[in-house]
């Protein structure tokens, strides 16, 4: 069953998903990959405004294909998060609950979740076709210079992503590798 | 012996058109293994997620829409035959259709311009370009488009001679299991055994060419793929990591005599949008 998410996600609704729920989500995220999570932290070190509220939002993990005419958006599938490590604590500690992309996250990143409540999304990496079937608009809200990397507001329909690390640091990638060889040992599968 | 005179033109041509080719089609032998895969997964979210994959190709076959939106940095392998001349410059004609080729079939621009000063170029050019001279008139070209969520994850390792399969089993093993999740499995190995410390990782990267339903043409070696495949597939990170039997999809070695004193391997890893296209001119 899956569960449907609506933006804003407070950090009370973040507190409610565990690692392994499939949902669905709809509203705005926001696009931000390697070079524009860089400047947002510059931002956050100068004390500046960030581009958008950050507050009680989520952010993809994309660098989308061009639109071609007519259509909102290209192929939009999640790039690899873990080279956002080093920002991410940053930005979560500026009020952002919801990331989306796909890998590992490092134990600082974790931290500030379990801290101030947000959540990693997990979408299938490789299936930018699909996922851009989701987007109904997308336009540059910031650093357009960066091209593919422009920070971008998605308004979003029924996005599929599953929790892979909830709020309380449990982690579907440890959870579920060790339930499938735990049945496999036991024959059941 | 006659020369065969080539124009640059028809390689910035055919270029072109393989960068888009590929991008927004995958080949017969992804296809069919993957959809194998799925017949064979046991465990509920890996069959469903290897559901979507297919999903997903099939969309990008239907609009001509890339399959995953890294669209890579273009890999380009050419076979030049001894009897050709080319007119013109080669390097500018690859580099030229691969302009072409990411503008035209609205691509993304992923390359820049120094590794430490990173801008990017804006037309996803330079293309890696890798040359061979080979017997015959004619120029092979093939175009791979390479993702970094799975190159990061690659690996070389300067193995002792004493360390044997053994060492070369493990050695591959560990890289595929300590990139878990983050190369987007199900994802392709290629193994690159011997040779130097470039030329190992040059024959992982020349594997991965290689259509995953044939095995490498000597036996002893297609024996160890189909090992290096089960081992892989019993480590349960399944695709996209979320447990599974389907890890990996193939697993195509290269191998190159070495130096009494060596065992370089290197472990070049794909995803499932496994691509490459090739046109012979």
């Amino acid at each position: 069953m899956e569960i449907k998410i609506q933006t804003p996600l407070t950090v009370t609704d973040a507190r409610e998903l565990k690692a392994g729920d499939s949902c669905l989500i709809s509203g705005v995220i926001y696009t931000a990959r390697d070079a524009a999570h860089k400047r947002l932290c510059e931002l956050v070190e100068k004390g500046e405004e960030l581009p958008f509220d950050i507050n009680d939002s989520i952010i993809y993990f994309v660098g989308p294909t061009p639109a071609k005419p007519g259509e909102a958006i290209g192929s939009s599938g999640p790039t690899t998060s873990y080279r956002m490590d080093a920002y991410s604590p940053t930005l979560i500690r500026q009020g952002l609950t919801g990331m989306i992309g796909k890998g590992k996250r490092g134990p600082e990143v974790v931290s500030a979740m379990k801290e101030h409540g947000a959540v990693y999304f997990g979408a299938i990496g490789g299936c930018g076709a699909l996922l851009s079937n989701c987007i109904k608009k997308a336009e540059i809200v910031a650093y357009e210079d960066l091209g593919a990397e422009a920070i971008r507001r998605l308004e979003v329909v029924d996005f599929p992503a599953i929790v892979v690390i909830d709020s309380y640091g449990n982690n579907l990638y440890e959870t579920g590798r060790a339930a499938y060889l735990e049945k496999l040992k036991n024959g059941k599968i | 012996m006659s020369v065969r005179e080539i124009n640059s033109a028809l390689i910035t041509e055919a270029v072109k058109k393989l960068c888009i080719e590929a991008n927004c089609h995958l080949s017969c032998d992804i296809k069919d293994c993957i959809k194998a895969s799925y017949e064979k997964e046991d465990w509920p979210q890996a069959k469903e997620i290897l559901e979507r994959i297919i999903e997903n190709y099939e969309i990008s076959d239907r609009r001509n829409q890339p399959v995953c939106q890294d669209t890579g940095v273009a890999c380009v392998f050419l076979n030049i035959g001894q009897d050709v001349h080319i007119v013109g410059n080669v390097s500018d004609a690859v580099n030229e259709g691969v302009r072409l080729g990411y503008s035209e079939g609205y691509l993304r621009k992923s390359v820049v311009r120094d590794p430490l000063n990173r801008v990017n170029t804006g037309d996803n050019t330079p293309a890696m370009i890798y040359y061979d001279i080979v017997p015959g008139d004619k120029i092979e070209i093939t175009v791979a488009p390479k993702g970094f969520g799975s190159e990061n994850m690659s690996k070389i390792a300067m193995l002792r001679p004493s360390d044997g399969i053994e060492g070369v089993v493990d050695f591959v093993c560990k890289t595929v299991e300590e990139a878990g999740p983050n190369p987007c499995p199900p994802i392709v190995v290629g193994v690159g055994i011997g040779g130097t410390f470039d030329k190992a990782a040059y024959l992982a990267k020349k594997a991965l060419l290689r259509p995953v339903d044939v095995s490498n043409d000597d036996p002893f070696y297609a024996d160890l793929e189909s090992r290096l495949l089960e081992k892989i597939n019993s480590l349960g990170i399944g695709p996209q990591g979320f447990g599974g039997r389907t890890t990996a999809l193939a697993v195509n070695i290269e191998r190159f005599p070495t130096h009494i004193a060596g065992l370089p391997v290197a472990v070049n890893i794909n995803c499932h949008v496994t691509r490459h296209k090739t046109e012979v001119i």
